[in-house]
């Protein structure tokens, strides 16, 4: 039987759901992040509340860096490349990555054309603000799809803005005459094929997490309960004032998103919350990166 | 009969779906005050081990579910869940630990090492098979029951009541090994008495 690598990468994302993906910068945060219960992490170099603070140019991660990560823990590792950067795409699957991110945090390097993911035998995730950007990322070849929020502010408005753009979006599709799908189709930008798998199973083709300024377990339950399969964490965990108990307590609440009484407990004694900052504040929206 | 899904973290609703297709009614557990709904089997899901291993011991179900299980309640784990039943496992921490055998966890390497084959289960004949970053049984006790072998590796078995795969049927459109978890399910329960 042929292995379907596109098949198979999906479905490595189907055992990912109801889970937490951890941004960690060292094999010491990898380790804290998998006792946590972490389902995956994401290896970095600087985590986005820092790459914001430092601005210029931000890469693809130092492979040694992300192999001390891979080595330091069992459970899939992920990290990050540039927006249409194909080659540092070909270096982290020369190393084995479990998953790539093409991710709006880093630089983009090409402003018009994202990498052709179909090319590659390991998989992708891509950002996304609404239901045309998911569609024409999972066209290029993504098998998996995240909110693009604002990483690095600790506010949690703009995930929660592109989670409701989406789903209302696929509700719309779903309610679509037939015959109102081509049309549908060309005023996203997206092959007519997908729209019309939105059409008749009201999701996306792939599983769909959350990320961009989660920074609370009560942030994390509000994805959830909003329609997200799973939740990236990225500078609110080690940004906060006890980043073991803030993970664990966030890994909880993606379980039980719907038990508010859980939610209190697991909200309460938790030390500070990355200080984080508005939207309004900063300087470059990450999410206007890849369209 | 009423089947419980581990439903902490993973793909648990697709053996929801799969036991729809059977007309198999279940319900999900997230915590503990969900133990108190009556089951007859339980299915530990793909996913994490780590995760699952880390939130079973924080929610408290650790114990009662291991008990229950120690009594000969029908249990079915799929990959994830085959390391949560093993005795040993290499490359992780044993959970239960309830059925004779040995995980060797990520033993086909990172995802590039993930595949779709085709395999005999037990006496069903051939049947379509996911793994996923899989484990396989590298080691089993006498009286283990070996139902699937894939490139020389036990990658299905039974013991009593506990049932493991370390692929995944839930991802494909074939029941066979979900029928036959029900049946041993329905083994255990007491005859109807006729009236």
């Amino acid at each position: 039987m042929e292995n379907n690598r596109y098949g198979l990468n999906k479905e490595l994302a189907q055992m990912l759901k109801g889970g937490v993906i951890m941004d960690v910068t060292s094999p010491e945060q990898a380790k804290i992040a998998e006792e946590a219960g972490a389902c995956a992490v994401m290896a970095l170099e600087r985590i986005p509340a820092d790459i914001r603070a430092a601005g210029g140019v931000s890469r693809m991660s130092d492979p040694n860096m992300i192999r001390g990560i891979q080595e330091a823990v069992s459970i899939p590792v992920m990290a990050k490349v540039r927006i249409g950067h194909f080659v540092e795409a070909q270096i982290l699957e020369a190393i084995e990555i479990d998953y790539i991110d093409e991710s709006e945090v880093l630089s983009p390097a090409d402003d018009v054309y994202h990498i052709d993911k179909t090319k590659f035998q390991v998989p992708f995730v891509c950002g996304a603000r609404d239901l045309g950007e998911a569609l024409r990322r999972i066209a290029e070849g993504a098998s998996m799809i995240r909110t693009k929020g604002e990483p690095g502010t600790g506010d949690v408005v703009q995930a929660v803005r592109h989670m409701r753009a989406m789903n209302s979006e696929i509700r719309r599709v779903v309610s679509m005459a037939e015959d109102e799908l081509f049309e549908a189709a060309k005023q996203l930008g997206v092959p007519y094929d997908l729209l019309c798998y939105v059409h008749e199973n009201g999701r996306l083709p792939v599983v769909n997490f959350a990320a961009g300024g989660v920074a609370t377990p009560a942030d994390a339950a509000l994805m959830m309960q909003l329609g997200a399969e799973g939740v990236f964490v990225g500078s609110g965990i080690f940004k906060s004032g006890n980043p073991r108990k803030r993970a664990a307590a966030i890994v909880k609440a993606v379980t039980n998103y719907h038990d508010a009484k859980m939610l209190a407990e697991l909200s309460a004694d938790l030390g500070e919350a990355m200080v984080g900052i508005n939207e309004q504040e900063i300087k470059i929206l990450m999410a206007e990166r890849g369209k | 009969m009423q089947i419980a899904i581990l439903a902490l973290q993973g793909a648990f609703q697709e053996h929801g779906a799969a036991l729809d297709a059977l007309d198999a009614s279940h319900f999900e557990i997230r915590q503990r005050k969900d133990l108190d709904r009556p089951f007859d089997g339980l299915i530990l899901p793909g996913g994490e081990s780590t995760v699952m291993r880390k939130l079973l011991l924080d929610l408290e179900l650790f114990h009662p579910l291991k008990v229950r299980i120690q009594e000969g309640l029908p249990v079915f784990g799929t990959c994830a869940g085959l390391i949560l039943l093993a005795r040993d496992v290499e490359g992780g921490a044993s959970c239960f630990g309830t059925m004779p055998i040995v995980a060797r966890r990520n033993a086909y390497g990172r995802q590039l090492g993930s595949f779709h084959t085709k395999g005999e289960f037990g006496t069903y004949g051939t049947i379509p098979m996911t793994f996923i970053r899989a484990p396989y049984i590298s080691d089993s006790d006498q009286g283990v029951e070996i139902l699937s072998t894939v490139n020389g590796k036990a990658v299905a078995a039974q013991f009593q009541n506990q049932l493991v795969t370390a692929f995944h049927p839930e991802l494909t459109k074939d029941c066979t090994v979900h029928a036959h978890f029900l049946q041993l399910v329905s083994n255990t329960l007491p005859q109807k008495a006729a009236c």
